[in-house]
């Protein structure tokens, strides 16, 4: 009796814990490129009210750790801080606000930073490889605390704000804004 | 005999090699080596005589049974052989410990007028070194192999750019840490002209253990040759295939990281290859330096070293072989 419950618990505590692992899981085999695709840049669709699907990468690079830790590496080697600093902005737009231009969910940064957009952001397609702008991509967004926060970075100097994993409890930040239904555009 | 023979062999194997404490080939690992002399001495002394002392309790006559028991309190030999055996440990102790302080304080007086001054970065897993003497004209930046005129000091300057590393030459010197935000300085004073190897000596992450740097100890002569030509900038392409390769290399994601002076490819992320082929390994000690090894590092680096910061780049066969054809040739 005792012996069966001990059990359980033990095998609950090494499922939990188990659960922490993949927040850090760090693939050894870089996924192939698959090239240009089209990424929307806005909410607004004709005729469709459901948008596009999104990318299937963008939540595995979105959620570990790992990635966004890379990611936060390559924002210095490859001076993303030389125009948008910590994520203030400077020469470029600030990146820890919540509604952009070119769009701010995770698939639509890589678009940015994969394809450059008009007056300064250069295109990194065939500079750095497409893993690394999906990482830069996950870091970028998670300077504003658009990220779960599971997989939220360990280094924390160039953060904006506290670690997700000190600061306080608070709603989640909505995915992006989002027009309430019923109300015209 | 045979056996005995071979053990012998296998033991004075560790006093001679390019990366082993017991064959110094500076003043600094001389002064180690001494360190472990002086303990090899005293524990073996003291080995030896608690052995001797089991073997004599072991074979000495066991008394007759029939005896009666002995209840004298005070037996005058066995304290005074106990008092006498305490002085000993003490003093050995004494020796080992003030033997190492003093060592230890030697090392650590450096003196001012070093005549090269060098600066090793420690990184995830490659080591940077820049020669800083002189004006900057006479400057310059290598990886993961050093250069040392032999019989002059060199001061060397340890720093990291992301955790803590160790540099470690075994034959040349004792560890020395690298930590995120100091500067740590240590001295070779190099007497043997020879090729030595050295590590990280403290773990640092996935590849510590491909992080190896080889050191060259070698004549003033040779030295100033090796600068001059670590000074030049890397050599233009020779054919239209090195040409090739050139521009790969400048527009591939290679430029984003590494630097090649007089390519325009001015990353600084990454080792300089200004003049890799002229290096022994590549990848930080992982390879030998040839083009198979080039080959094979560039077209999957995450295979060989797992973790390793340099991505895999996707890039077609004959791009790829033009790229090895020209880093081979930067000599």
């Amino acid at each position: 009796m005792g012996g069966s419950a001990r059990t359980l618990l033990l095998s609950a505590l090494a499922a939990a814990s188990l659960g922490g692992c993949e927040r850090e899981t760090r693939p050894l085999v870089t996924p192939p490129e698959t090239g240009p695709q089209s990424i929307a840049l806005t909410d607004l669709y004709p005729g469709s009210p459901a948008p596009p699907p999104k990318d299937p990468r963008a939540d595995d690079y979105a959620g570990n750790a790992y990635h966004i830790t890379q990611g936060q590496t390559y924002y210095r080697w490859y001076n993303c801080n030389g125009c948008h600093a910590n994520g203030g902005g400077g020469m470029g737009p600030p990146l820890i606000d919540r509604e952009w231009r070119y769009g701010s969910s995770i698939d639509q940064i890589y678009a940015t930073i994969r394809d450059g957009r008009p007056n300064g952001m250069p295109g990194f397609e065939g500079k750095a490889t497409d893993q690394q702008m999906w990482q830069l991509a996950a870091y970028v967004r998670s300077l504003g605390g658009f990220t779960p926060q599971a997989s939220s970075a360990r280094r924390e100097a160039m953060r904006s704000t506290p670690p997700r994993n000190q600061a306080k409890p608070q709603e989640p930040r909505p995915e992006s804004f989002t027009i309430p239904q019923g109300v015209s555009r | 005999m045979k056996r005995a023979a071979l053990l012998m062999a296998l033991a004075l194997g560790a006093c001679s090699g390019m990366q082993t404490p017991l064959a110094p080939a500076a003043d600094q690992a001389e002064q180690i080596r001494s360190i472990w002399d002086v303990m090899l001495w005293v524990t073996s002394f003291f080995y030896l005589l608690v052995i001797g002392f089991l073997a004599w309790a072991v074979w000495r006559r066991r008394r007759k049974e029939t005896a009666p028991p002995r209840t004298q309190v005070h037996d005058q030999g066995l304290e005074r052989t106990l008092a006498i055996w305490a002085g000993m440990i003490v003093a050995g102790l004494t020796l080992l410990i003030s033997w190492s302080f003093l060592v230890d304080r030697s090392l650590a007086s450096t003196q001012d007028d070093q005549a090269l001054h060098i600066t090793v970065t420690g990184a995830q897993w490659w080591w940077r070194v820049e020669y800083t003497d002189g004006t900057p004209d006479k400057q310059f930046e290598t990886a993961n192999e050093i250069h040392l005129p032999v019989g002059e000091t060199a001061r060397i300057k340890l720093m990291t750019s992301d955790v803590i590393h160790s540099f470690w030459v075994p034959n040349l010197s004792g560890k020395m840490d690298m930590i995120p935000g100091r500067e740590n300085v240590i001295d070779i004073t190099p007497r043997k002209i020879g090729v030595y190897r050295g590590q990280c000596a403290e773990f640092c992450g996935f590849q510590h253990a491909h992080m190896a740097l080889t050191v060259v100890v070698e004549s003033r002569e040779d030295f100033n040759r090796w600068r001059n030509h670590q000074l030049t900038p890397a050599a233009p392409p020779a054919s239209p295939k090195h040409a090739l390769g050139k521009a790969v290399f400048k527009a591939k994601a290679c430029s984003l990281c590494h630097e090649i002076t007089g390519a325009d490819a001015g990353g600084r992320t990454a080792p300089n290859l200004t003049h890799l082929a002229s290096r022994r390994t590549i990848a930080a000690g992982t390879l030998p330096m040839n083009r198979g090894s080039l080959a094979g590092w560039i077209s999957d680096p995450q295979a060989i070293k797992p973790g390793a910061k340099m991505p895999n780049v996707p890039m077609s066969a004959a791009e790829s072989d033009a790229l090895v054809t020209y880093l081979e040739s930067l000599k």
